[in-house]
């Protein structure tokens, strides 16, 4: 299968005023298409950046971002983003608010197959009779689905995730977890999230790519399959907990508290 | 009933304070040129009350127009200042120092450079006394914008104009209504100086001057009474306005 996101050599560094400070270094990162791939990494790894990167918001100093076979120089609305924050435009109703992209994306969809499309994805991620209220009527939680229904509203190849269910409890965000695979099932994308949950990584992707600490390259990748199960009750199977395993200590690695004994 | 409540209560609020005024000046028995009574106002609003239609509009219009002004020229500087960190740097002592300045030593100046051309120079002044805060809501509200919600439309190639138009200028709505607010009662202030320093035969503060020149005391305390009201007048429009714009500003009361 031909990789829809190609990250060839990705080095980057931020200018501050103490010189420069370097946050990726050689990375390389592929996703076969309709792949979901999980990226952790200790804290301020450069995990944000490498989103801003394939959304094409910034350029890399050096190496090359692909998606779908084009070099990425520039924003794409190829590309859907839902990030921790679930901005939403306070002025607008909810599904003013999901149909937000596709006033922007050039579409030929008329005002009428907008509102169902938009109704479509609120009722899929369970905001029926959510979508003539305002968003500061709705939990942190509702607000988050609000914002990936958004995300995906103009069907993108890709859709960015920056620790989207960061900030939730923990009962909400393993709601929010099935609802991603629900979304998944009905509507087929290629996903990259950034995460600090090793069990969401696990639960949700294919793929689990470890960066290490700052400047961030790709220290490990685990491949997950768990026979395609979408139930809770997988995180705590022995395969699951095994990968959990290994990718916590792949962290205290990154991290620089354990060795890596394999290189060793 | 809620719009009686809301009708009802400002008014008798009112009410109560004209009562207290009056009984004030009764208990300390002042004199009318010491201090008129809501009563003594009565007979000096039915006497002139013509000159105070023609005069109000007088007021009323320029204020008006001088705060259209405002509002286009603040939130031009305003926009300058949000969306570029150097002229921000570059304006803001420069904005200060212009509001720091007391718009009554302004009066003489603007009333020589643009002799004759009365309207103009009390529209200049009522402009100028009011646009600073409405230059610094619509800075501060484009300069905190989350980057989050520049990025949720820049990532689908949408262009400045677009972000603009779709996320700063309504994001920003109610910081600049909160300004306008300040800006309306400034701009009367503005006016009202122009016709009382530089007085020339127009407008309430020109009603104001002819009351002290004929030692008309109640006349002026009603020329004062009539500014308020113009300017609860404009005020109330300005809400009105934030309502239908920045109405989602609003948070239920809980």
């Amino acid at each position: 299968m031909a990789n829809l996101i190609d990250i060839k050599g990705v080095t980057h560094a931020y200018k501050t005023d103490n010189g420069p400070l370097p946050v990726l270094d050689d990375l390389n990162i592929s996703v076969p298409e309709g792949d979901f791939c999980a990226v952790v990494g200790p804290s301020g790894c450069g995990k944000s950046t490498l989103t801003r990167l394939i959304a094409g918001l910034m350029k890399p100093d050096q190496g090359e971002v692909w998606l779908h076979g084009e070099r990425v120089t520039s924003p794409r609305s190829t590309v859907g983003m839902a990030f921790q924050n679930p901005v939403m435009l306070e002025w607008r109703t909810i599904l003013q608010n999901v149909l937000l992209p596709l006033e922007i994306v050039p579409n030929k969809m008329t005002k009428k197959q907008k509102e169902e499309r938009g109704r479509e994805l609120l009722a899929l991620v369970g905001l029926e009779g959510f979508e003539d209220k305002r968003p500061s009527e709705l939990s942190g939680g509702m607000r988050q689905r609000a914002s990936l229904c958004r995300a995906i509203v103009h069907k993108p190849d890709v859709l960015i995730m920056d620790e989207p269910f960061g900030a939730l409890d923990a009962f909400t965000r393993e709601d929010l977890w099935q609802t991603m695979h629900a979304l998944r099932a009905e509507e087929p994308f290629t996903g990259v999230l950034i995460t600090h949950d090793l069990r969401e990584s696990v639960y949700l992707a294919d793929e689990v790519i470890v960066l290490s600490g700052r400047p961030a390259t790709t220290q490990h990748v685990e491949n997950v399959k768990l026979d395609g199960r979408t139930d809770l009750e997988v995180i705590y199977t022995p395969e699951a907990t095994e990968i959990l395993h290994r990718l916590r200590h792949q962290i205290e690695i990154a991290q620089g508290r354990a060795k890596d004994e394999e290189a060793a | 009933m809620k719009t009686f409540r809301k009708i009802a209560t400002p008014t008798l609020a009112i009410l109560i304070f004209l009562a207290f005024w009056e009984f004030i000046v009764w208990v300390n028995q002042w004199p009318n040129y010491k201090m008129a009574s809501p009563s003594d106002l009565i007979p000096a609003y039915t006497k002139y009350w013509n000159l105070f239609l023609i005069y109000g509009w007088q007021t009323l219009w320029r204020t008006v127009v001088g705060l259209l002004v405002a509002v286009v020229f603040g939130t031009l500087i305003g926009m300058i200042m949000g969306f570029s960190r150097t002229m921000r740097d570059a304006l803001y002592p420069l904005l200060v120092g212009f509001n720091a300045i007391p718009k009554a030593t302004v009066v003489p100046v603007i009333a020589l450079i643009l002799i004759g051309q009365h309207d103009l120079n009390t529209v200049l002044i009522a402009f100028m006394i009011s646009f600073f805060p409405i230059s610094v809501a619509v800075s501060i509200g484009l300069s905190t914008l989350e980057p989050e919600y520049r990025d949720i439309l820049r990532s689908l190639g949408a262009s400045k104009w677009t972000i603009f138009w779709k996320i700063a200028l309504p994001k920003t709505l109610p910081e600049f209504f909160g300004a306008l607010k300040v800006a309306v009662t400034l701009a009367f202030i503005g006016t009202n100086l122009m016709e009382i320093v530089e007085p020339h035969g127009k407008g309430l503060g020109h009603l104001f001057d002819s009351g002290k020149i004929n030692a008309d005391y109640p006349l002026m305390f009603a020329v004062l009474i009539a500014l308020a009201f113009l300017g609860i007048l404009l005020y109330y429009i300005v809400v009105a306005l934030e309502k239908i714009f920045a109405g989602w500003a609003e948070r239920p009361q809980g």
